[in-house]
């Protein structure tokens, strides 16, 4: 039985498709680096953030302080390395939040279908008819303004969307033969909702958590700039940018260095999430 | 008992002091259809007995894969439903079942495999996890032990180098292989029936051949009574012991397999074999069925053959009993003409 040989065929590799157009591997350093900077904060950080030295406000960007210092002299470098510790926990862990619910919740309407799901699909579609900010500022304006309850409300705006990818695969993957194997197996629905529906979704459940990562890392800061973040004097991006706003005319360092670092981390997302869509897709150009 | 019940149970090749393990009551199942309910199963009789092969042949739409469906429990709700009959399985009746009872057979004491064996299989998941996982649901083995019966299935369905393709995917293997791991995984729980749906129909003709002669080693030794969906009466020959042919619903002809390619009565069936493609005769002879199989609200009352057949007389507007032939009591055929 020649034919009945094995050969182990090499499995097409992900890994290469991702790597090859380098948005990938450099998304992932400069976001990489970004969390290594927010974590080693108390050490790499000249100041501390919230020490203020009333001789020297407003001081443009010098060798001591390279980023400047703002209008109560406090050392604007220091406050963006610290300000990244607040956006990337926050955007991090809402979007985990946002994902972990908004995809069981999706799973679980596409594939028991009925009922249930008219219910869970009308309900996001009124979610999502609000825009991202707006329910999010709504939420912190109900809920009060401090870190937990800004995750919770950033979390809540992205559960609609992951609903609605999960749902949507959900529905594509049900109609497979090995879904239909599963029933010929008695298995219970949790265990082919869970165990075999849901690993084969999480790829395009990992993409959009990369683009909702920077959403949600934008929707911190602007709620931070209109003065419904965590409050001061905690460093947030969305904070130092508006504290840089009452002198954006003379000292315009204040708010362009904290926009950088948000526009910085907003290209690294957005190039790991391209990557991630073109690995998990074969059939995209290289 | 019916003429058609003792029809069903006339030829088990192998007298069985057990029993068989799959018996099958007049069943009727309906499919809804819009509003209304069609009988796409219509009075069907049978009964596998250990070690036997029951071939259930007929073109897309016979309602031989629903008969399967039936028989597993996975009507789709609301589309499908049992209107009567009764389905034993290995001592259970699966009519009355519950739910969860009927949930608790599959994988267990009935298998199914099933055509695609390139799209029966999870793509994420290990084959190896995909073996073990019935036995993990069903018998609530540990995964340390599941993993080491999983081993055990691989080298009886003779994958080679099983020890190394335990944590290997689907895509690593080739079709033939694929089967085989469906054929494991089906075999997890040694069942006492398996159902085999077009198991053989996206191989390579050498491979077909030695699936099916594997699953038939199996067949032996684990004292698996089979239920073959078909519509290749090449493969039924080869391997199937009694064949059942199904025609818009309905059981038209059934016979042991020798006695069914040796005296196909029913016109359909004739009219089946003559479509075949043979060496021995040249592609010109090729008869093809004139017309195609209704839909099922435009199937003729009666005898569902009548608006293709060539025999048809105007007693056909009455639906025929299936009716054993006087030379060979265990061959029954539906046709007023070929068995008055």
């Amino acid at each position: 039985m020649s034919s009945a040989t094995a050969v182990v065929v090499a499995a097409p590799s992900a890994w290469k498709r991702a790597t090859r157009s380098g948005g990938l591997a450099v998304g992932l350093a400069l976001a990489l680096t970004m969390v290594v900077i927010a974590i080693a904060a108390p050490w790499i950080a000249p100041f501390d953030p919230n020490d203020q030295d009333v001789l020297l406000k407003l001081e443009p960007p010098s060798a001591a302080h390279l980023f400047g210092t703002d209008a109560f002299g406090r050392d604007v470098l220091s406050r963006v390395i610290y300000g990244a510790r607040i956006s990337l926990f926050v955007g991090a862990l809402a979007t985990l939040a946002g994902v972990v619910i908004g995809t069981v919740i999706g799973v679980v309407s596409g594939y028991l279908g009925g009922v249930i799901d008219r219910l869970i699909t009308a309900a996001t579609d009124v979610l999502l008819s609000f825009p991202q900010l707006i329910m999010g500022l709504m939420l912190v304006a109900v809920l009060g303004a401090n870190l937990f309850n800004l995750i919770l409300a950033i979390a809540i705006t992205a559960v609609p969307a992951f609903i609605r990818v999960a749902r949507a695969s959900t529905l594509a993957m049900k109609e497979r033969d090995f879904v239909d194997a599963c029933r010929a197996l008695g298995f219970g629905d949790p265990r082919i909702m869970f165990l075999h529906v849901l690993p084969n979704i999480m790829d395009e459940v990992v993409v959009m958590a990369s683009l909702w990562f920077a959403a949600a890392i934008r929707t911190e800061s602007t709620l931070a700039f209109i003065g419904l973040g965590v409050p001061p004097p905690t460093a947030t991006w969305g904070g130092i940018i508006r504290d840089g706003f009452d002198n954006l005319l003379d000292a315009s360092w204040l708010s362009i260095f904290p926009s950088l670092a948000i526009l910085t981390i907003m290209i690294a997302l957005n190039l790991i999430g391209d990557g991630l869509r073109d690995a998990s897709d074969p059939r995209a150009p290289q | 008992m019916s003429v058609a019940a003792d029809l069903a149970t006339g030829a088990a090749s192998q007298p069985d002091p057990a029993g068989p393990s799959l018996i099958v009551e007049q069943l009727t199942t309906s499919i809804r259809i819009e509003r209304q309910w069609f009988d796409a199963v219509r009075d069907v009789s049978f009964e596998v007995h250990p070690r036997e092969t029951l071939a259930l042949v007929g073109e897309s739409g016979c309602g031989k894969s629903l008969t399967a469906l039936s028989v597993m429990g996975l009507l789709p709700e609301g589309v499908g439903r049992i209107s009567s009959g009764r389905i034993t399985v290995d001592g259970t009746d699966m009519t009355a079942a519950s739910a969860a009872e009927a949930q608790a057979m599959r994988g267990d004491r009935i298998g199914m495999i099933f055509q695609e064996p390139m799209t029966s299989l999870n793509p994420v998941l290990p084959v190896g996890f995909q073996i073990a996982e019935s036995l993990v649901e069903h018998r609530g083995m540990s995964r340390r032990q599941a993993r080491q019966r999983a081993l055990a299935l691989m080298e009886l369905v003779r994958i080679p180098a099983a020890a190394q393709r335990l944590d290997a995917y689907a895509h690593q293997f080739s079709g033939g292989m694929r089967q085989r791991v469906m054929i494991a995984i089906a075999l997890a729980c040694s069942p006492k029936v398996l159902i085999a749906d077009e198991p053989t129909t996206a191989l390579d003709v050498t491979i077909q051949a030695q699936v099916l002669a594997l699953l038939a080693d199996l067949q032996r030794r684990e004292g698996l009574a089979v239920l073959l969906i078909t519509h290749n009466l090449g493969v039924v020959a080869a391997v199937a012991d009694r064949v059942i042919v199904m025609y818009g619903g309905d059981v038209v002809e059934s016979a042991p397999v020798s006695e069914f390619f040796a005296r196909p009565t029913h016109p359909y069936s004739e009219a089946l074999l003559a479509a075949m493609p043979r060496v021995d005769r040249s592609a010109d002879a090729l008869a093809p069925i004139p017309g195609q199989v209704p839909t099922l609200p435009d199937l003729p009352p009666g005898c569902r053959f009548q608006s293709r057949c060539p025999l048809r007389i105007d007693r056909c507007a009455e639906l025929p009993p299936l009716i054993p032939l006087a030379a060979a009591p265990a061959h029954g055929v539906r046709c007023w003409v070929r068995a008055p």
